[in-house]
C-alpha cells in the first residue's frame, strides 16, 4: 500500500504538486489522469524517489520511504522514452537490476528467461535496443522493471510512443500483466481512453491538485468538479441558477434561458448557481416528442458524421441554449437527423449531474 | 567515373547514375584535403622512413647508402638510453593521461549536465586558454613555480614551508605543463559525448537499484567511451612527442622523445637518426591509434 500525505512540490514559485494525500491499494491498477502539467509526472518521480518532496511523507507498505534515495526503493519504473540502455542486448538490458541486487547467475537466467516468455519475446535476447521496433522495446523496458520483483511498478505514459493499434493492443496486454502478477501499478498518462480502459481507480489531477478519486465508473458518471466532467469524455457544461425548488426536484435555468428539472439531492443546499452537466449520448432527440422530466423543441445547427455515430449541435427554439448531442448511425430504421431539421430533444433529471463552479 | 560523369549529361539520369553522381562530387569535395596529406604528411613520411635507413657524412649531409645502424642505436639493450628515453616519454604521456582523464571527466560530466546557456558559457571558459599563445601560459607557469615565484611566495608567507620548494625543472614540473596544456583537449570530446547522454538512463540505472558508482561504471562511463578514448588519442599522442613544456619546464633536466628528435635534427645534426626515432615515434602512435580504434569498432559492431 502506498499512502501519500498531504505531499507538495515546488519549483521555485512554481507549485507542481499542492498538497496531496491519497492512498494506493496494494495490488491495485491506479491511474495518475490529467492534463499536461497537471503534476501527475512530478508526483510519479516523488514515488520512484527522483524528486524530493517539499512538504508532506510518502509511505510505502507502511516504511516511510520519503527520504530513501531511488536505488534503496524496492519501485521500479517504466520511462517514457523507454531510457533502454543502447550498449546493452536484451538480456543484459533486463538483468541490469537483477545483477545489482546480486541475484545469484543460475537464479537471474531463469527469472530473465521467464519474463522474456512473459513479454513474448523469445528470440530477441541477443538483440540491441536499435533493432528493435518500437513496441519490442516498449515490452524490454516493461520485463526490465518487473524482474527484479518491485512491490509497486511505476508506469510513465509509457505507450504514447506507440501507435494507435498497437497501444491498444498494450493496454490490454498491460491489464492482463498486471492481474497475473499481482503487483501494484501506478500509471500516468493524459488520455483519458487508456485511463478508462484499464484503471481499477483513476486520480484526476488538474493544475497540481487531486480532483477527484475513484472508478471509472464513478468518474465518468459522477463527476464532482466541472473539470473531471470535462476532461473525462466529453459534456455539455450549462451555468445554472436555482429558481425554485419542489421536495426532491428542483427547477433550474441554464444559460440560453432554458428550464430544467433536476434531482435535488445532488444540488448543494446552500448556493443558488451551479453547473449542470449532461453527456451528449444523454441528450436524447427524436422527430416525436419523447418521454422525460426535461422535453424541449430545438433546430440541428451542425451535423458531423463519425462514422459509427453522428455529432449534432442544437439550439433550443425558445432561447439561445445550446447542446451537443451524440446518436448512433447505425440503421437505417432508425430516425436520419440533418442539419435545419425541428426535433424534440429529452434530458432525464437522472442524467444532469450537478457540479460546482470554479471559483 | 570518367564515362558514368559523360554519360550523365547527355542521358537521362538512370537509377545508378543517382548513386553515382554524388560520389564523384563528394571525391572532387575532399580533393584538395587529399592533395594536402599527400603533399605534407604522406611523403614527408615517406622521405622520412627513407632518411631513416641512410647514413650520414661528417659535415651532417644524408649519404643515400642502407644502414640498420639509426635502429640499432635506438635499440641498444647494452646502453638503452634512448629507450629508456621512449620509455620516459609514454610514462609521463601517460601518467599526464590519467590526470586528464581524473581531472577532465567530472568537469566535462559538469557542464553536460547544466541548462544550455550555463553549458555555453562553461565551454567557453574551457577554451579561454587558447587565446593566448601556448608558450606565454607556459612561461607563466615558470613564474608561479620557480623558485621565488608566486607559488613559493604564498606558501613561505603562510608559514606552511620553511624554505622555497623546489618545483621548476623537476618531473612534477613537467607533468603539471603537460596537464594543463592538454586538459581541454581531454574535457572537449568527453562533454560531446556527455552531453548525449540521456538524463533517464541515469535515473534507470538508479531506479534498478544501481548506487552513484554502479550507475557510472555500468552504464555512464560506457555511454562516454566514445569522448574517452578520443580525448586520450587527442592528450596522449601529441603529449608523448611535446617537446616545448619539457624544455621550458624540465629545463632539458628530464629529456623526452621530442627534445632528442629536435636536437638531432637542429644541433646534432644527425638527421638520419632523428628520422629513425621519428619512425619509432610515429608508430608507438599507430599502435595507440590502432588499439583504440579496435576497442571501438569493437563495440559498435555489437551495437
Amino acid at each position: 500500500m502506498i499512502q501519500i500525505n498531504g505531499v507538495t512540490k515546488r519549483f521555485g514559485n512554481f507549485t507542481a504538486v499542492n498538497d496531496v494525500t491519497l492512498e494506493v491499494r496494494t495490488g491495485e491498477f491506479l491511474t495518475l489522469l490529467g492534463p499536461s502539467g497537471c503534476g501527475k509526472t512530478t508526483l510519479l518521480r516523488m514515488l520512484s524517489g527522483f524528486e524530493h518532496p517539499t512538504e508532506g511523507s510518502i509511505f510505502i507498505d507502511s516504511e516511510d520511504v520519503t527520504d530513501l534515495a531511488p536505488y534503496r526503493r524496492n519501485v521500479n519504473q517504466v520511462f517514457q522514452s523507454y531510457a533502454l540502455f543502447p550498449h546493452m542486448t536484451v538480456r543484459d538490458n533486463i538483468g541490469f537490476g537483477l545483477r545489482m541486487q546480486k541475484v545469484d547467475d543460475a537464479e537471474a537466467r531463469t527469472r530473465i528467461s521467464d519474463v522474456v516468455k512473459l513479454v513474448a519475446l523469445e528470440g530477441f535476447e541477443e538483440r540491441y535496443p536499435h533493432q528493435l521496433s518500437g513496441g519490442q522495446r516498449q515490452r524490454v523496458a516493461l520485463a526490465r522493471a518487473i524482474v527484479p520483483r518491485p512491490t509497486v511498478l511505476l508506469l510513465d505514459e509509457p505507450l504514447s510512443a506507440l501507435d494507435a493499434k498497437l497501444r491498444v493492443q498494450m493496454q490490454f496486454e498491460l491489464k492482463r500483466l498486471q492481474k497475473h502478477l499481482g503487483i501494484t501499478f501506478v500509471f500516468v498518462t493524459h488520455d483519458q481512453e487508456e485511463a478508462l480502459t484499464m484503471s481499477d481507480r483513476i486520480a484526476v489531477f488538474n493544475k497540481g491538485r487531486l480532483e477527484q478519486l475513484g472508478t471509472a465508473d464513478e468518474i465518468y458518471h459522477h463527476p464532482k468538479t466541472a473539470f473531471v466532467a470535462d476532461f473525462i469524455g466529453e459534456a455539455n457544461l450549462l451555468d445554472a441558477e436555482m429558481i425554485s425548488r419542489n421536495g426532491v426536484t428542483g427547477r433550474v435555468r441554464v444559460e440560453g434561458g432554458l428550464e430544467l428539472t433536476i434531482g435535488l439531492s445532488q444540488w448543494p443546499a446552500e448556493i443558488t448557481r451551479a453547473i449542470v452537466t449532461v453527456r451528449p449520448e444523454k441528450v436524447f432527440i427524436s422527430k416525436h416528442p419523447i418521454d422525460a422530466e426535461n422535453v424541449f423543441e430545438a433546430h440541428i445547427t451542425e451535423e458531423v458524421f463519425q462514422g459509427a455515430i453522428d455529432r449534432l449541435g442544437i439550439q433550443c427554439v425558445s432561447g439561445t441554449t445550446q447542446l451537443t448531442a451524440l446518436v448512433a448511425n447505425e440503421s437505417s430504421l432508425q430516425e436520419a437527423f440533418h442539419q435545419g431539421d425541428r426535433i424534440w430533444c429529452g434530458l432525464h433529471a437522472d442524467d444532469l449531474v450537478v457540479v460546482r463552479r470554479e471559483e | 567515373m570518367q564515362s558514368a560523369a559523360t554519360t550523365t549529361t547527355d542521358l537521362p539520369a538512370t537509377a545508378t547514375n543517382h548513386a553515382r553522381r554524388p560520389k564523384l562530387f563528394g571525391w572532387l569535395l575532399i580533393a584538395p584535403m587529399v592533395l594536402w596529406l599527400a603533399l605534407f604528411v604522406v611523403a614527408p613520411l615517406i622521405i622520412l622512413l627513407v632518411y631513416s635507413f641512410c647514413q650520414r657524412d661528417d659535415l651532417g649531409r644524408i649519404v643515400y647508402e642502407f644502414t640498420w645502424e639509426n635502429y640499432a642505436r635506438i635499440f641498444d639493450f647494452e646502453d638503452p638510453i634512448y629507450l629508456r628515453i621512449l620509455w620516459r616519454s609514454v610514462l609521463y604521456a601517460g601518467i599526464t593521461t590519467a590526470f586528464c582523464i581524473a581531472i577532465g571527466y567530472p568537469v566535462a560530466w559538469f557542464i553536460a549536465r547544466q541548462r544550455e546557456t550555463t553549458r555555453n558559457r562553461l565551454l567557453m571558459l574551457v577554451m579561454v586558454p587558447f587565446w593566448t599563445s601556448f608558450l606565454i601560459r607556459t612561461y607563466a607557469w615558470i613564474t608561479i613555480l620557480s623558485q621565488n615565484g608566486l607559488l613559493n611566495g604564498l606558501l613561505e608567507a603562510a608559514k606552511i614551508i620553511p624554505q622555497p620548494l623546489e618545483m621548476m625543472y623537476t618531473p612534477f614540473a613537467v607533468v603539471i605543463g603537460l596537464l594543463y596544456a592538454y586538459l581541454p583537449f581531454m574535457i572537449l570530446p568527453i562533454y560531446g559525448s556527455a552531453e548525449k547522454v540521456d538524463n533517464s538512463l541515469v535515473d534507470a540505472a538508479h531506479d534498478l537499484g544501481a548506487g552513484p558508482f554502479r550507475a557510472f561504471s555500468d552504464v555512464i562511463i560506457p555511454l562516454t567511451w566514445p569522448g574517452i578514448s578520443a580525448g586520450i588519442l587527442l592528450v596522449f599522442v601529441p603529449a608523448i612527442g611535446m617537446f616545448a613544456v619539457t624544455d621550458l619546464m624540465g629545463g632539458g633536466r628530464q629529456p623526452m622523445i621530442g627534445n632528442v628528435i629536435q636536437n638531432q635534427f637542429l644541433k646534432a645534426r644527425n638527421w638520419p637518426f632523428g628520422a629513425a626515432l621519428g619512425i619509432i615515434f610515429t608508430l608507438l602512435f599507430v599502435i595507440a591509434y590502432v588499439f583504440v580504434q579496435y576497442r571501438a569498432a569493437k563495440r559498435s559492431q555489437n551495437e
